[in-house]
């Protein structure tokens, strides 16, 4: 059952713009794998959204979810 | 009292439908605050002077570039040196002359922005880092005013409408439910660092007037608590529902008073502000109630004696901390670096009690721009 993850701004530098992984149960074990495989991601700041929704707990993910993963921008 | 509509300047916005007469008296009674006028302020001042919005305000204290006319298509080569705020009202008084205009050739500070926000219904920040935006969100909650939000990067941008009471009771999204606390120094590039595609603050800062121009009219559906984002490369937008976080405000001020001693340089330390050049260095020589402080070690070289000052190597700093009674403490080493670090220790000691600065690149290129000064 994969999920998908999307990522913006400098975000997508680091996992790239978009990925599937399977096998995710929810957003914390979502972050700790990606954290695993791209260390740098533990040093960034980020908005998370299930299916378009903001997110601001654990939330518990299902087949073809979509992850967005969102950096702040300063840019004017 | 109402100001007069133009029937022939606004004649294709008061045909079209839902629009009309009343729509266009919404927007000559608005009062609205363009906090920075660079690549988002000026296309969005553009078409929000263009759509006749009574009293529009302009608050920046940059002048115009060279290096910024790729976006900021408002001005031309003569105004580069030119005042942001001054020049682009001058430029959209030509366009729009209805308006009421405000120029505020300054920089958005704790100490100025709720005198400044009071005067406006509708906050747009276009501002160009994490300082003033954090000072701009903040400053709205305290102040109840709606924020149209946008930011740029590279070649995508972000647009939101924040802090907007909608239903009696609702608490509203602001900034910091997104993002609670500033980004560290390194982790996000500004446009300077990273560069920025000239149409993409072009078409966000003509969205974030299309949001305002809507929240004003009540026409459509303005992006109330909703963040839209946008990616030139392959023309995607993306929307996501926002949800106000239980606990977000406990990391505003609670008051103005709060506000105005916050430090959101330190907060967000965008360009170290922390640290000062030589010039500000050599006031800082001349000021009063002020301890220079060399962070090297008694052997190293080149000793100083052109000014008074101590040695404390950064190693016995923290605990000698308790000592320096001055309200600023400047701090200096060889390169910079130890008196960066020196600066940051002490600012986690003192907190914003005390002003407390960093010579930039260190004492020896100081004394070499005094040899050549001579």
């Amino acid at each position: 059952m994969p999920i998908n993850v999307i990522a913006f701004g400098s975000l997508s530098e680091i996992v790239g713009e978009s990925l599937q992984l399977e096998n995710i149960a929810d957003t914390n074990s979502l972050i700790s794998e990606l954290n695993k495989h791209y260390p740098d991601l533990q040093h960034s700041k980020f908005m998370i959204a299930v299916n378009k929704k903001m997110i601001n707990a654990n939330t518990p993910l299902n087949t073809n979810d979509t992850v967005a993963l969102m950096s702040p921008f300063s840019g004017g | 009292m109402d100001k007069q509509i133009s029937y022939e300047r606004y004649h294709r916005q008061l045909i079209l439908k839902d629009f009309g007469e009343a729509a266009q008296q919404k927007l000559l009674n608005a009062k609205l605050l363009v906090v920075g006028a660079g690549g988002l302020g000026c296309p969005a001042l553009q078409y929000l002077a263009a759509a006749g919005i009574g009293t529009i305000g302009v608050v920046d204290n940059d002048i115009v570039a060279l290096s910024n006319l790729h976006r900021q298509i408002l001005y031309s080569v003569a105004d580069v040196g030119q005042s942001k705020a001054k020049t682009s009202i001058a430029i959209l008084s030509q366009l729009n002359p209805d308006i009421d205009f405000h120029a505020y050739d300054i920089r958005l500070t704790v100490d100025n922005v709720a005198e400044i926000f009071r005067s406006y219904d509708f906050i747009l920040d276009g501002s160009d880092n994490f300082a003033t935006r954090y000072l701009v969100n903040d400053a709205c909650v305290l102040l109840d005013k709606t924020l149209i939000y946008g930011a740029v990067a590279q070649y995508e941008g972000q647009v939101a409408i924040f802090n907007c009471k909608t239903v009696a009771g609702a608490v509203p999204v602001n900034y910091r439910d997104l993002f609670p606390e500033p980004p560290a120094d390194d982790e996000i590039l500004n446009c300077e660092e990273a560069g920025v595609l000239g149409v993409v603050p072009g078409i966000i800062g003509t969205m974030m007037a299309n949001e305002a121009i809507k929240l004003i009219t009540g026409v459509g559906s303005p992006a109330i608590d909703k963040m839209i984002t946008y990616d030139a490369r392959n023309n995607k937008l993306y929307e996501i529902e926002l949800t106000a976080v239980p606990g977000t405000r406990s990391r505003i001020p609670d008051s103005l008073d709060a506000l105005m001693r916050t430090n959101y340089e330190w907060l967000c330390s965008a360009n170290s502000p922390l640290e000062i050049n030589n010039e500000l260095f050599n006031e800082m020589l001349q000021a009063e109630s002020v301890t220079l402080i060399d962070v090297r070690e008694s052997t190293e070289l080149p000793r100083i004696n052109q000014f008074e000052h101590l040695n404390m190597p950064l190693s016995l700093l923290e605990e000698n901390a308790t000592k320096f009674s001055t309200e600023t403490i400047v701090l200096f080493c060889q390169s910079g670096k130890r008196s960066l670090q020196a600066a940051q220790n002490l600012h986690q000691i003192f907190g914003d009690s005390k002003k407390i600065y960093s010579l930039r690149n260190g004492i020896v290129q100081w004394l070499q721009q005094q040899k050549q000064m001579v």
